[in-house]
C-alpha cells in the first residue's frame, strides 16, 4: 500500500525526518506514535504531497507519488487541526468537497450519526473544536477510499462520539481498507491498532504489534512500554 | 481549475470588499463625469487615478485573500488536484473579480453618458484594457509575495512597499537621474527604465492612445519617437503581456515546491 524509502525533511534548520524507511501492507490499522514535534504529521503531509520531502522515494499503491496528484483519489484524509475556512457553511463546504471529489458519499448516515442536523447552515468560524472535528470525521468518511489517514482523530471528542468513532474505524477495517491514525491517547491507540509505528529522532525507531512491543520492552501495558522506548533512547 | 475559479470567485462576490470597490468606480465614474461633463477629459482624469489606484488595490486584495484563504487552500491541497490548479483557479478567482468589479463599475457610468456615441470608446476600451492587466499583474505580484512570506505581517509590508516603489518612488528615481546626467543621451535608459515599470509603461501606452503631447513627458515622447505611435502601444501591450506572463508563471513553479 506504501512504501516509503530513505525519507529526509528538513523545515530551516531543523531536521525532521531523517531516514525514514516504511513498509505499509494493505488492510489493517497502523497507529503512528511518537513525542511531540517527532514528525508524524510530516510523515503523513510527506505521503499526501502536502509536504514536499528533501530526499526519498514515496510509493503509494505501487506508484512513486513525486509529482503525483491522481492517488490522492485513494486516500481520505483527517487533518490534525480541524482549520476550515470560517466564512462557509457546514452544508456548502460538504457539497463543495463532494463536487471537488466526484466520488459516490454518505454523508447523511454520518451526519445523523453525529447529530450534525442543525449545524448544516452554521457558519465553521462560529463551531466548537469539538463540533468542528465531526465535521471534520464526516467529510473523511463520507467517501469509500482504500486508504485513511487519521491524524489525531480523538481531539476534543465527548465519549459518546469517540465510541462512535472507534465503531466506524472497525467498520472500516472490515472491510479491508488500511488506515493510518496517529494518536496521544494510548488506551484509544491499544483498543483498535493492529501494529505500532513508532517514530523517534527522525526514523522509524520501533515497528511491530503490540504485543512485540510488550515484549521488547520488558512491560505489561502499552503506555508504559512507549513510554520505556523513549527511556532507552536518553539511557544511550 | 475551473471549478477552483467558481469557488474563490463566489467567495469573492459574497464579500463586502468586492462591492466596495465596484461601489467605488460607480461613483468615481458618476463624479468625473458630472464635473468634467465630457467623455474624453474625463477619460483622463480617469487614467490617472486608475493607474495609481488599480495597482494598489491588486496589491492589497491579492496578499489578504492569499493569507485569508490558508486553510481552504490546506483543504484543497489533500484533495486529487494539481497544485499548480490551486493556486492558478485562486488567482484567476481574485483577478477576475477584481476586473469585474472595475468593468462594471466605470463602464455603467459611461454607457449612461452616451459612450456608444462618442468617439472616446476607443480611448474608454483602452483603459479598461491597461486596467485589467495592472490588476492582473499586481495580484499576481501579490500573491508571489505572500506565497514565498509565511509571515503575513512582512508580506503585507513588503507588498504594499511594492506598489509604493512602483507607482511614486520610481518616478521620482527616474527624473533625478534625468536631472542628474543631463548631459547624456538618456533614451535607451528612460525606454528601459519605463518597460521595467509597469505602472510607467500603461500611463505611456494611454497617453501615446490619447496623441496629448503635452501629457506625454519625456519618457512617452522618447517612446513615441522610437516607436512611432502605432508600433508603441504594440510594443508596451507586449511588455505588459510579458509582466503578466512572469509572475504567474513563478507562481506555478513555486508553489510546487511549498511545504504545508
Ligand atoms: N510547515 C512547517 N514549517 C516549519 N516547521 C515545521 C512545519 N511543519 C512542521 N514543522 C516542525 O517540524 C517538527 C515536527 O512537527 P510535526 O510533524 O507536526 O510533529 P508531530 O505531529 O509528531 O507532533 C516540529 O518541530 C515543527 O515545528
Ligand atoms: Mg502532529
Amino acid at each position: 500500500m506504501i512504501q516509503i524509502d530513505n525519507l529526509h525533511k528538513r523545515f530551516g534548520k531543523n531536521q525532521v525526518l531523517s531516514g525514514v524507511e516504511l513498509s505499509i501492507k494493505s488492510g489493517g490499522i497502523y497507529a503512528i506514535l511518537g513525542p511531540n514535534g517527532s514528525g508524524k504529521t510530516t510523515l503523513i503531509k510527506s505521503i499526501l504531497g502536502m509536504v514536499i520531502p528533501n530526499t526519498g522515494i514515496i510509493n503509494v499503491l505501487d506508484t512513486n507519488i513525486k509529482n503525483g496528484w491522481r492517488y490522492r483519489k485513494e486516500i481520505d484524509y483527517l487533518p490534525q487541526i480541524a482549520n476550515f475556512p470560517n466564512n462557509i457553511r457546514v452544508g456548502e463546504l460538504i457539497r463543495m468537497i463532494k463536487d471537488l471529489r466526484q466520488k459516490p458519499s454518505d454523508e447523511d448516515r454520518l451526519i445523523s450519526l453525529f447529530g450534525l442536523e442543525p449545524f448544516l447552515d452554521k457558519k465553521l468560524g462560529t463551531l466548537s473544536g469539538g463540533t468542528k472535528q465531526k465535521v471534520n470525521i464526516v467529510l473523511t468518511f463520507m467517501f469509500n477510499s482504500p486508504l485513511m489517514i487519521l491524524d489525531e482523530p480523538t481531539t476534543g471528542l465527548d465519549p459518546g462520539s469517540l465510541i462512535r468513532l472507534k465503531k466506524l474505524i472497525q467498520e472500516e477495517k472490515k472491510k479491508g481498507k488500511t488506515l493510518l491514525i496517529t494518536s496521544h491517547i494510548m488506551q484509544f491507540v491499544e483498543e483498535v491498532a493492529d501494529e505500532i509505528v513508532y517514530l523517534l529522532e527522525g526514523k522509524v525507531y520501533f515497528k511491530g504489534s503490540i504485543e512485540e512491543l510488550k515484549q521488547k520492552t520488558d512491560q505489561v501495558d502499552v503506555e508504559h512500554a512507549i513510554a520505556a522506548i523513549a527511556m532507552q533512547t536518553t539511557d544511550a | 481549475m475551473l471549478k477552483i475559479l467558481k469557488y474563490s470567485f463566489y467567495d469573492l462576490m459574497r464579500s463586502r470588499w468586492s462591492y466596495v470597490y465596484f461601489l467605488f468606480y460607480l461613483a468615481l465614474g458618476f463624479v468625473l463625469l458630472f464635473l468634467n461633463n465630457d467623455l474624453s477629459k474625463a477619460v483622463i482624469t480617469l487614467m490617472n487615478v486608475i493607474i495609481v489606484l488599480v495597482p494598489l488595490i491588486g496589491t492589497i486584495f491579492g496578499v489578504m485573500y492569499f493569507y485569508n484563504s490558508k486553510e481552504f487552500t490546506e483543504l484543497l491541497l489533500a484533495q486529487p488536484l494539481r497544485r499548480s490548479t490551486i493556486f492558478l483557479g485562486q488567482y484567476f478567482g481574485v483577478a477576475g473579480s477584481l476586473t469585474l468589479s472595475l468593468f462594471l463599475g466605470l463602464g455603467v457610468p459611461f454607457i449612461l453618458y452616451g459612450l456608444f456615441r462618442s468617439d472616446a470608446i476607443f480611448n474608454f476600451t483602452l483603459l479598461l484594457v491597461t486596467g485589467a492587466f495592472l490588476t492582473f499583474i499586481f495580484t499576481a505580484l501579490a500573491f508571489n509575495i505572500a506565497l514565498s512570506n509565511e509571515n503575513r505581517i512582512k508580506g503585507f509590508g513588503y507588498a504594499v512597499l511594492l506598489w509604493l516603489f512602483l507607482a511614486v518612488i520610481y518616478d521620482g528615481l527616474f527624473l533625478l537621474s534625468l536631472i542628474v546626467f543631463e548631459e547624456y543621451p538618456l533614451d535607451t535608459f528612460s525606454l528601459a527604465a519605463t518597460m521595467f515599470n509597469p505602472i510607467d509603461l500603461s500611463r505611456t501606452l494611454i497617453l501615446l492612445k490619447l496623441d496629448i503631447s503635452a501629457l506625454l513627458g519625456y519618457t512617452g515622447a522618447v517612446f513615441k519617437k522610437f516607436f512611432g505611435t502605432d508600433f508603441g502601444l504594440l510594443v508596451s501591450l507586449v511588455v505588459l503581456l510579458f509582466w503578466t506572463i512572469l509572475p504567474i508563471w513563478r507562481l506555478a513553479i513555486k508553489s510546487k515546491r511549498k511545504d504545508f
